[in-house]
């Protein structure tokens, strides 16, 4: 059971697939690029769709997904909780 | 058993001027908002025509009205249209779509309301709409190969899933695609913000980067001189971010898993511009669904690959919208929209070229008479692109 994906190997976000992930749950993700397995436990509830943390992350920090940058960090993150539009904004407009 | 695409053929419209479509419309297509009346009244008069009504044409000016005319002539030389009736308020307007319908020798005629009135327009338009819908229906579908095919490509409403299942699916397809010589089309100029450098990176060549990146910063430059602090929740919206998609970025590299791994750039266009030959293109366009959905039927593209994540419903009057989404909620939910699932990839029971084949297998289908979902439902959004005002 895959409860979320992870584009590549060094990205620090995963992406929850099924729905009603709630807090302490043990997620099981899938690196799809490199086909490996990897866990975290969830911190929040996260709906399905929205990106659990795979490290902790510091205000100013860059996420990273697709191996490529998706914005910056403006609030702490802890892994495995929520990363969405309270904690993270576009560097870009 | 993977699909094997060397012999891959679909029945198909051989219009005049060598293009194939798919479908076999006969459109009765107004010039200008003020025409809609009489062209929904044709429409009504003379059964299997389709009226293709919009809210512009009157006072525009340069570049917006030579984009207003590219895309109705565009629209009227689709393939997938048999014969077209335009009727616009002015003769001389009117004529200039029609000539530039003409071109491709298939059935045209205009008509202008004025000196003439709404009743005896709707009179004249009728007759001749009768004669081509008539003649449309002894046409018959012939088998064409694979390259004659048009695939243009736009995804909306995106989320998460988008950029992990259905986009990666449309560019599975793609990549397989590109090689038979099919004629391939992308576009979404904004939604490339993050992610522009990986586009420049696959173009053919110099040249066509360089286009590429005027395009791109040309757009850049019309956010930037109207943008509010967040882009009042547009760009990601508030689909996109109820979906889980947090920025701009993220969105960018999600859409251009659409373009494949494979295939080149190997030009570039402006909005309802045709492309001069096989590969793929990138278009600039708006990224509003149906407005960039409108621009691939008036570039003349025959299919078109719609991936959803939250679920969009789009549909064009010409153009079939093919859906896909890997969004088991969405598929659940919205099913009669989607027409291929491919939520199995985010479950690891689809691999990404069986959900490829399942797309090209749905696109061969439709391509043979099959209506998609957006079809049937009666979607139907021809949405025209303005660049600015009025005069």
């Amino acid at each position: 059971m895959i409860h979320f994906v992870v584009h590549e190997e060094g990205d620090g976000v995963g992406v929850v697939v099924v729905e009603g992930v709630k807090a302490g749950q043990k997620l099981v993700g899938w690196i799809m690029e490199d086909d490996k397995d990897v866990e975290v436990s969830a911190k929040s509830d996260i709906p399905i769709g929205h990106k659990v943390a795979l490290k902790d992350y510091k205000p100013g920090e860059t996420v990273i997904k697709y191996g490529v940058d998706i914005g910056k960090v403006v609030a702490p993150i802890k892994q495995g909780e929520h990363l969405h539009v309270h904690n993270v904004k576009t560097k870009r407009w | 058993m993977a699909m094997d695409l060397s012999k891959a053929t679909f029945w198909g419209y051989k219009r005049e001027n060598g293009r194939v479509g798919v479908r076999n419309h006969v459109i009765i297509l107004p010039l200008d908002d003020i025409s809609n009346a009489a062209a929904e009244a044709v429409a009504n008069n003379i059964k299997g025509t389709l009226a293709l009504p919009h809210p512009y044409g009157r006072l525009q000016f340069g570049a917006d009205l030579d984009l207003h005319f590219r895309t109705l002539i565009g629209t009227g030389c689709n393939p997938n249209v048999a014969a077209v009736v335009v009727i616009g308020i002015e003769e001389s307007w009117t004529q200039k779509v029609v000539e530039g319908i003409a071109k491709t020798g298939k059935p045209v005629a205009g008509f202008g309301i004025e000196l003439h009135g709404d009743l005896d327009t709707i009179q004249r338009a009728s007759r001749a709409a009768k004669e081509f819908v008539q003649a449309a229906g002894e046409l018959r579908r012939e088998e064409r190969p694979l390259k004659d095919l048009w695939v243009s490509t736009k995804c909306g409403e995106s989320d998460t899933t988008s950029g992990c299942g259905a986009n990666p699916t449309v560019g599975n397809a793609f990549d397989k695609l590109y090689p038979k010589g099919v004629t391939l089309l992308f576009g979404e100029t904004t939604e490339l913000t993050g992610g522009e450098h990986l586009v420049a990176a696959r173009c053919k060549n110099d040249e066509v980067r360089k286009k590429f990146q005027f395009m791109f910063d040309r757009y850049q430059a019309v956010i930037d001189r109207h943008k509010t602090s967040d882009l009042s929740d547009s760009q990601p919206t508030k689909g996109n971010i109820a979906g889980g998609l947090t920025t701009i970025e993220e969105k960018a590299l999600g859409n251009i898993q659409k373009i494949g791994r494979k295939c080149t750039v190997d030009g570039v266009l402006d909005k309802a511009e045709a492309p001069t030959g096989p590969g793929l293109w990138f278009m600039d366009s708006s990224s509003a669904a149906a407005e960039m959905v409108t621009l691939c039927a008036a570039a003349g593209f025959a299919v078109h690959f719609f991936p959803t994540g939250q679920g969009n419903v789009i549909g064009n009057p010409i153009l079939p919208v093919i859906k896909l989404c890997a969004n088991p909620r969405t598929v659940r939910t919205m099913s009669e929209h989607i027409d291929v699932d491919v939520s199995g990839l985010l479950r690891k029971e689809l691999s990404p070229d069986q959900a490829g084949d399942a797309l090209l297998e749905c696109m061969l289908r439709t391509a043979n008479g099959r209506l998609t979902a957006a079809e049937a439902l009666g979607h139907r959004e021809f949405v025209l692109t303005r660049l600015y005002e009025s005069a």
